[in-house]
């Protein structure tokens, strides 16, 4: 078998360009320095380079800088050695062995090709040499070399460099390692092996299919959006399009899961608390603005349910990423003690058109047009909160609060914030009412309000305010009236779901504020 | 053979799991040599030691076309299907 080496323009040690071929014949040995086999032929080479003289070319192409410098110093050998530590003249040439010894004609074309080093092979070659070529027989001394030394690994082959080598070369934009699944083994069952599924099957993240993903953005695949934790492991545009394929994505979804990205990993949003509490916390991604219509998301029947492609898909392709380039996983620092199914995937689109109110991303200080996500952490829900017979906003915005007593239990006030999803026969009574979100916000709060006497540890339950903590908080404390949440900001609210039905429903948070997870709003900016 | 890209942050190593290892040998044995040199002399010993030990399993040789790549689907194949066991001899 011959090796081709192809045409390349190397720098030796002074930093000058050495081209081959150049018309003359040659010998090309392929070394690297960290090879006791190479090491061990420097002086056969050395001895040959001194026997070809002017008559061929002699080019010894060595794999880093550092190693060609140590091996100059070490042996002061009568060639210099070019710097392919690019090692694109290694790869190109398709050698996995050094030292590689090439002898080729004038226009390159290989006559011969010695791997690693079988004296009696080499020591033919320097007859051919002599007898072809007029080359003297190099200063050898034969006797006392091995008949045999296997080579070692070039490192173009090394896996570590190899699959950046061939992406390169083949001026493909993917950096990701490949995986080869054996023929004999099921991909799908290869995947759930590697540890890479939610428990569901996943789509094989062929090349060719993360290609096709890749064209849903307009970002470099290798961009880095965040850093996501608990491993801090890089998440490239790249890395969201391999995961985006095995969560079923269509291409057209990429910005949106690049946006959530960002979001989530943000100290304010703050996915490690997130994903390590024991309370079962998760994401749950809303989306607004235009890209809601474009990419076909239901925002009306079953919008929170099962059914449409890119609600289920975008939230699962983010739990994915956060499992496979997070590295948060059950056992591992995921803890939640129940966990939740909406740990499988939660997002889903405001319907803006049927809400009387500013949608989400305006309230939030975006412009109606722009496309948005927001991300919001739940701790239990969609609980439902039904109500079919209150005829006015007060009263159905009453059933609301006293609804969300139950967010952690129902003595826990200031203790967390919750996302409401109001439904259209809903809206349809606040409106009736001119009833808006500041009303329902301010009701909920009135009708949970509570003194803090009211909300004490007691025979019925153990959990609520203890005496102590009272008492630091001074005299009237137990009179203090505490509503269900600290602020009236902590409770977001959109619409969604279909024409018919009474139903709205309600994401309960989990530790809000500074010390858990703040909801976090970003512009999709590369549409 | 199918090819996909790592979805993780690859700070590990791809895990491939482990076959379960029978408590006796029993069947056909595949011994592969991978025509590195002087493989065949490995297998050759080795097959010599593994029939006095056990008369009653059948020794199968294979033998890849070339080290440096591997070994062809229809090599696998044939291995799998006709033998229990295989012994590679892998390397210098």
């Amino acid at each position: 078998m011959n090796i081709t080496v192809p045409p390349f323009s190397l720098s030796n040690s002074q930093s000058e360009q050495v081209s081959f071929p150049s018309g003359k014949a040659s010998l090309v040995c392929f070394i690297k320095e960290d090879c006791p086999t190479c090491r061990e032929v420097i002086p056969v080479l050395a001895a040959m380079a001194d026997a070809v003289g002017d008559t061929l070319d002699f080019h010894v192409i060595g794999q880093t800088q550092a190693g060609n410098q140590t091996l100059l110093e070490t042996f002061v050998p009568p060639f210099d050695i070019l710097d392919d530590s690019s090692l694109k003249v290694s790869y190109a040439s398709d050698i996995d062995t050094v030292p590689t010894l090439v002898w080729s004609d004038g226009q390159g074309k290989p006559s011969q090709t010695l791997i690693g080093f079988v004296k009696d092979e080499w020591r033919a070659l320097t007859e051919s040499l002599n007898a072809e070529q007029g080359v003297p027989a190099p200063a050898v001394d034969w006797q006392n070399l091995p008949d045999w030394r296997p080579g070692c690994g070039s490192l173009s082959v090394d896996p570590l460099i190899a699959d950046r080598l061939r992406a390169e070369a083949e001026n493909s934009p993917l950096r990701a390692r490949r995986i080869d699944i054996g023929v004999a083994d099921d991909e799908i069952e290869f995947m759930f092996d590697q540890g890479f599924s939610d428990g569901l099957p996943l789509v094989p993240p062929t090349p060719e299919r993360v290609m096709r993903m890749l064209a849903g953005t307009r970002r470099d695949p290798q961009d880095v959006l965040a850093q996501m934790p608990p491993n801090m492991g890089d998440v490239t545009v790249e890395k969201v399009a391999i995961n985006a394929v095995m969560a079923g994505c269509k291409p057209e979804y990429m910005p949106v899961i690049n946006t959530i990205v960002q979001a989530i990993c943000t100290d304010e949003y703050n996915i490690h608390g997130v994903m390590a509490t024991t309370m079962g916390a998760s994401p749950v991604v809303v989306v607004n603005g235009p890209i809601r219509e474009r990419i076909g998301m239901n925002m009306q029947l079953g919008a929170l349910g099962q059914g449409n492609r890119a609600n289920a898909t975008i939230g699962r392709a983010v739990r994915l990423i956060i499992r496979n380039v997070g590295g948060a996983k059950p056992g591992g620092t995921e803890r939640s003690t129940l966990g939740n199914p909406m740990k499988f995937t939660m997002s889903f689109p405001e319907w803006e058109e049927r809400s009387p109110w500013s949608p989400l991303h305006v309230e939030r200080g975006f412009a109606e047009e722009d496309s948005v996500v927001s991300v919001f952490t739940m701790s239990s829900g969609p609980t439902l909160i039904v109500d079919q017979d209150s005829r006015s906003g007060a009263g159905l915005a009453g059933t609301m609060g006293l609804s969300l007593e139950s967010a952690f239990n129902p003595k826990a006030h200031y203790a967390t914030d919750c996302l409401l999803v109001v439904v259209p026969e809903h809206v349809d009574t606040f409106v009736r009412d001119n009833y808006s979100k500041a009303d329902i916000r301010a009701r909920i709060q009135e009708v949970t309000a509570k003194p803090i006497g009211q909300l004490m540890a007691d025979d019925i339950s153990g959990a609520g305010f203890k005496p102590e903590m009272v008492e630091k908080m001074g005299p009237g404390a137990m009179d203090k009236m505490m509503p269900k949440f600290r602020s009236e900001d902590d409770i977001h609210i959109v619409v969604a779901g279909s024409q018919a039905g009474k139903f709205s429903g309600a994401f309960h948070g989990w530790a809000s504020g500074e010390i858990g997870s703040i909801p976090v709003s970003r512009k999709i900016d590369e549409l | 053979m199918t090819t996909i890209l790592d979805p993780t942050d690859e700070r590990v190593p791809v895990a491939r799991s482990i076959s379960p290892r029978p408590e006796v040998i029993e069947g056909s044995v595949a011994l592969l040599d991978i025509s590195k040199p002087r493989g065949n002399v490995l297998i050759d010993r080795l097959e010599e030691l593994l029939q006095q030990r056990l008369p009653k399993v059948e020794f199968k040789r294979y033998a890849k076309p070339t080290f440096t790549k591997p070994a062809p689907d229809e090599l696998r194949q044939q291995i799998q299907q006709n033998n229990d066991f295989v012994i590679e001899a892998l390397a210098d």
